[in-house]
């Protein structure tokens, strides 16, 4: 079973030289540290800035210098900053190679379930539902199962839904699968996880075919 | 003749007009590019029943959450609302409505709004419970919901560097919502660090020409950061 971190680097592996991605809260974030060397990667924080960099120092910290989640940040040389329509622009208009993002549920069909939950307190979409219907290549980072061990990859969502026929590719703590033709695709273990764990607690139809290796770091 | 000159010498002449029931447009994202010094006078002002569209709603006793204290905001149009405890107690008591709307799409609303377009589709929030009850239509096969344009009342805008003819330059990344905001007021007031002659920013840089804007006004701002994440050294 793979650490949040964990989750996180094997995320970074999926990024090629020259990628812009945008990373959502949480384990996406973290995946800004693991890129490899030897590419780059422009990340896109969508209330306007292409080509975020880290943490400021405390003589460096502004203000006027945010990202998405209201932290406070820098930027890269060769970054860009625009306005919000500008933003979404680049975001709906498919020119964000990759989003990365958490979610509740995620079904066979590619939809995906992050925002609300009924009877809770909803705070709000933020950018997910432009990420989810404009970018072109969609991952999902979450644990396989909730706290109370049920399955989040499903036949179907159960929970309002943030986009349809949307996801591509789920890297979970037990496995990186694809979405395809109404089924999740098993394409990597985590270390010392058997296909009959994940085939136990993946709720949708799960398609395994041959040898399926184990992650690599 | 004030000709193009737009620059007010007090926030009671920068809102006068603003009344209940009006519609409100605010730029800035979280904290982070807020007309300050506006929302203090809308809260003197004591103005009641507003709908606020603005990404957020502030925070407990900054921002536009300075506008829940006395109960001011009928209605908000925003994509996120989380930071706000007072926010969460007026909806739950049923005393707020709120109108989640996706970021993207709620920038859209503001730029239609101030372009002239009356509505547009987006594939955004089709099959979620934003698309319920919005006509859907397809184009090369894949489904778009239509979401209609938002203008407002007045429209309170935060820049780094106006001009007198109202020319606006945004500072970083408290540019964010206010160039849409500025278009789509029916009364467009910007709130400046800076108000500089006309003619001492060059054309080219302006981001929110003139035009949009009616009256112009030079903030004082705290900036409060609502996140304040420090690296120890520059790696």
């Amino acid at each position: 079973m793979l650490t949040r971190d964990q989750i996180a680097m094997r995320v970074a592996q999926e990024f090629k030289d020259g990628d812009y991605v945008n990373l959502g809260i949480g384990i996406p974030t973290l995946a800004a540290n693991y890129v490899p060397n030897d590419i780059s990667v422009m990340l896109q924080s969508e209330n306007g800035l292409l080509g975020m960099g880290r943490y400021p120092t405390e003589d460096e910290v502004d203000a006027d210098m945010i990202n998405a989640g209201k932290e406070t940040v820098t930027a890269i040389t060769g970054a860009s900053i625009f306005n919000s329509a500008e933003s979404f622009a680049m975001i709906r208009g498919g020119h964000v190679d990759f989003t990365v993002l958490g979610a509740f549920e995620v079904d066979v069909s590619g939809n995906i379930a992050s925002w609300m939950i009924p009877g809770k307190l909803v705070k709000g979409m933020g950018g997910a539902m432009d990420l989810v219907a404009g970018a072109k290549n969609i991952i999902v980072t979450m644990t396989h199962t909730d706290k109370h061990g049920n399955s989040k990859l499903l036949p179907e969502c159960t929970l309002p839904l943030t986009g349809v026929n949307c996801i591509t590719r789920i890297i979970t703590d037990l496995a990186v699968l694809s979405v395809e033709n109404g089924a999740f695709v098993l394409q990597e273990r985590a270390p010392g996880v058997s296909v009959k764990e994940i085939q136990a607690k993946t709720a949708g139809k799960l398609v395994v075919s041959g040898d399926v290796p184990e992650m690599q770091f | 003749m004030a000709g193009f000159n737009k620059v007010v010498s007090s926030y009671d002449e920068a809102m006068a007009g603003l009344k209940d029931g009006m519609t409100v447009i605010a730029g800035g994202f979280g904290l982070c590019g807020i007309p300050e010094g506006i929302i203090s006078q809308i809260k003197d002002m004591a103005v009641k029943e507003l709908t606020v569209v603005s990404n957020n709603c502030g925070v407990d006793g900054f921002g536009l959450g300075l506008l829940l204290e006395d109960k001011q905001i009928k209605k908000m149009v925003s994509s996120y609302v989380g930071e706000n405890a007072l926010f969460e107690k007026q909806l739950l008591d049923g005393e707020l409505e709120v109108e989640l709307t996706p970021q993207g799409t709620l920038a859209e609303k503001m730029r239609a709004g101030g372009a002239g377009i009356p509505a547009f589709y987006t594939a955004t929030g089709y099959g979620t419970p934003v698309g319920e009850g919005k006509e859907v239509k397809e184009f090369d096969g894949r489904p778009y919901i239509l979401e209609h344009a938002i203008t407002g009342d007045f429209a309170i805008v935060k820049a780094w560097k106006v001009d007198t003819y109202g020319n606006c330059v945004y500072r970083h990344t408290a540019q964010n919502f206010n160039p849409m905001a500025a278009t789509a007021g029916k009364i467009t007031v910007v709130e400046a660090e800076e108000i500089v002659e006309a003619g001492s920013l060059s054309p080219s840089e302006i981001h929110t020409p003139g035009i949009y804007v009616n009256r112009v006004i030079k903030g004082s701002f705290e900036k409060r950061i609502e996140r304040r994440v420090v690296s120890k050294e520059a790696v």
